[in-house]
């Protein structure tokens, strides 16, 4: 037995995000872990630039809207100023990974006390489905038309593994979106993420495999399906570093 | 009980592929914006297990402890 | 309690902003600005405040805005090729409407340019500080205790305005040592916090929200409200230095380190019996517009812009203002090579003695 209420972190309306896109499963996860942890007026919310900007219109409590990439440069500015909030940026792959690489990894490697949430779909789902860093080889976007080639593009990123050579963060996981079982463990994962932060303990990173139904051209089913067999054996599940206890 | 609300659905279909007694389907009938949603077609065998809500991207299923599914 | 003391302009500039409320900076090291952030970095933690050494000129200048949106008053520093670093989020202040106060201690350039002084910044300042088409007020102080005044007051126009304020000063003004009496310190309490800050949830019962997009209408709005700020700052905030302009037949226009070295060739010569005098604005935007277009030109036989940097950017604002009623000149030195009393006086005396054309 168990019960689910919708959380009022978010609005009483249908997301804008499209049909079984995990962005609005993350945002709803993200928003029963506040509601849990009775933090919902005490967090504020740094929404980035892509589909996760969609959540300006979906989110219910305070939130900053920032520049491409800049989430951890402006979570740096309001954490050093406001300890007491519990601040989280919510960042896509080509946010996260490609424009605003210098801004997480400076902000994980001091060790700033707040949280980062990474939506990882292996695409710019907001500008059509362009090649992202984190595309995997073979992938077809709008960029690869005939899929990623490493001998041109490299090899997609992962940022878990980057994050957690780093000797400041105290939480780095990987989570996938795709089955109950994932879910369930990264609802633990953002909690524990956020609780680590309440205690002071400092820079912690919950990476969450997601999908984009639209520009993959799949229908919302058949991407659970692709990620299982594509994107889980790259982007492994897991827990990267736990410096909680 | 599991209580549907139709106009948030937008049919992804993840509640039904993972209800674990099948006790779910994409019904006839289309909410608001045109779109099929959900049915219970076996309230007996409902567990109320949740996993239909914690699947359900945008919070179209609520669950509660005992009452009659919608 | 005010106080005297012998600073460098940078460490001025940074002691004024600690007295003026500011509690957060983030910057990057270039120079000729690194005494500011080397000052802040001990100077705001003994009072309460933070400092953080970005990784670059963007991420901390996001830094700011975060901080900003907090409410907090919040700085950054640069020179030049930072600056044009921190366009970025110096637009993204703006569209958000976030009170900050940018300073650019300005190089030569373009480019990498040199580390030299030069006033080659002054249309990035006044026209284009970012992409999108806004303005900041652009203050242009010629002396550490101008510098000092100018932060003093940042962000008593900056939280008015909702809006960035520059403080656009050169290396040498940076550099240079001078006697400078600071102002007290102004004790801001949680009440001071602006209403749209997101710093208190518990007890607001709205959400708070910050954003730098809009949908298409509000954006409209706001975009037309900008408008009217920058025709109220022409019509109120004007700030501007006149010297001898009484019997003028000649009139230098000049900021920044320009002006104190014009003003030293102008007492020359007047000593000789030239008629001769200089407009300094004090602030490029909004421009002293009312001031040029109202001289006497059946007097004025010649402007004459002297910047260091060349070609002179400052001239089409002049000549705006000029109408063609009268030549326009200009001298300047440029890339890190300084203006000094010799040069400026041989430019001026060759054009009074009608040496010079205005090409």
């Amino acid at each position: 037995m168990a019960e689910y209420k919708r959380s009022t972190q978010i609005a009483d309306a249908p997301s804008g995000y499209c049909p079984g896109c995990l962005h609005s499963l993350a945002t709803r996860l993200i928003s029963d872990v506040l509601d849990e942890l009775g933090q919902g007026d005490n967090s504020l919310n740094v929404i980035s630039v892509g589909c996760s900007a969609l959540n300006i219109l979906y989110w219910n409590n305070d939130f900053l809207s920032v520049a491409h990439g800049r989430a951890p440069a402006a979570a740096t500015g309001i954490k050093r100023t406001n300890p007491e909030r519990l601040v989280f940026a919510y960042q896509g792959d080509g946010d996260l990974a490609a424009i605003g690489l210098a801004e997480i990894m400076s902000a994980a490697n001091r060790g700033e006390n707040f949280t980062v949430i990474f939506a990882n779909n292996q695409t710019y789902g907001m500008t059509g489905g362009q090649m992202a860093p984190t595309t995997l080889i073979g992938q077809k976007t709008t960029t690869t038309v005939y899929g990623r080639d490493p001998q041109t593009t490299g090899y997609p990123m992962k940022m878990c593994e980057l994050i957690s050579t780093l000797e400041a963060p105290v939480y780095v996981a990987r989570f996938a979106l795709n089955s109950p079982k994932g879910v369930r463990e990264a609802k633990a994962g953002i909690k524990k993420a956020f609780q680590a932060q309440l205690d002071g303990k400092g820079f912690t990173f919950v990476e969450l495999l997601t999908n984009c139904p639209t520009n993959w051209h799949m229908t919302p089913l058949q991407t659970l399906d692709y990620m299982n067999m594509n994107t889980i054996p790259y982007f492994k599940p897991g827990v990267y570093k736990d410096k909680t206890e | 009980m599991v209580q549907i609300n139709p106009d948030l659905c937008k049919n992804c279909g993840y509640c039904v592929k993972f209800c674990p007694k099948k006790v779910l389907a994409t019904g006839q009938n289309r909410n608001r914006r045109g779109q099929f949603y959900p049915v219970m077609t076996d309230e007996a065998g409902c567990i109320t297990c949740a996993v239909c809500a914690m699947m359900c991207p945008e919070g179209a299923i609520e669950v509660t402890e005992g009452g009659a599914n919608t | 309690m005010s106080e005297k003391r012998f600073m460098k302009g940078n460490e001025a500039i940074a002691e004024a902003a600690v007295r003026a409320g500011c509690r957060f900076f983030a910057g990057y090291p270039i120079t000729p600005q690194n005494e500011i952030p080397e000052y802040l970095s001990w100077r705001l933690p003994e009072v309460g405040g933070a400092y953080v050494q970005g990784e670059s000129e963007i991420a901390s200048v996001n830094m700011v805005y975060g901080a900003a949106a907090m409410g907090t008053r919040s700085m950054t520093s640069s020179s030049g090729p930072g600056i044009s670093l921190k366009a970025e989020g110096i637009s993204y202040l703006a569209s958000a409407m976030l009170p900050a106060l940018i300073v650019n201690i300005s190089r030569g350039g373009p480019g990498l340019g040199s580390i030299q002084p030069a006033q080659s910044d002054y249309l990035q300042a006044t026209k284009a500080l970012g992409h999108g088409g806004f303005h900041a007020m652009v203050f242009a102080p010629n002396s550490a205790q101008e510098a000092v005044n100018v932060v003093y007051n940042a962000w008593d126009y900056a939280e008015r305005d909702r809006n960035p304020v520059l403080v656009l000063m050169d290396g040498c003004l940076g550099n240079i040592m001078e006697e400078v009496e600071l102002p007290p310190m102004k004790e801001l309490s949680d009440e001071d916090l602006p209403e749209w800050s997101l710093t208190r949830r518990n007890g607001r019962d709205y959400q708070g929200n910050i954003t730098p997009i809009y949908t298409e209408p509000i954006l409209e709005g706001i975009n037309a409200m900008a408008g009217e700020m920058y025709k109220a700052w022409e019509e109120e905030d004007v700030q501007v230095e006149t010297y001898e302009l009484d019997d003028a037949e000649y009139v230098v226009v000049a900021y920044g380190i320009a002006s104190r070295v014009a003003k030293e060739a102008i007492m020359e010569l007047r000593a000789e019996g030239y008629k001769i005098g200089m407009i300094r604005p004090i602030t490029l935007f909004p421009f002293p517009k009312k001031t040029i277009h109202d001289l006497d030109y059946s007097r004025v036989k010649g402007i004459i812009d002297i910047e260091m940097t060349i070609p002179a950017q400052m001239r089409e604002d002049i000549e705006l203002q000029v109408a063609e009623r009268c030549p326009v000149y200009e001298y300047g030195r440029s890339g890190g090579c300084l203006l000094d009393d010799e040069g400026v006086y041989d430019a001026i005396k060759d054009i009074l003695t009608g040496g010079a054309d205005n090409g």
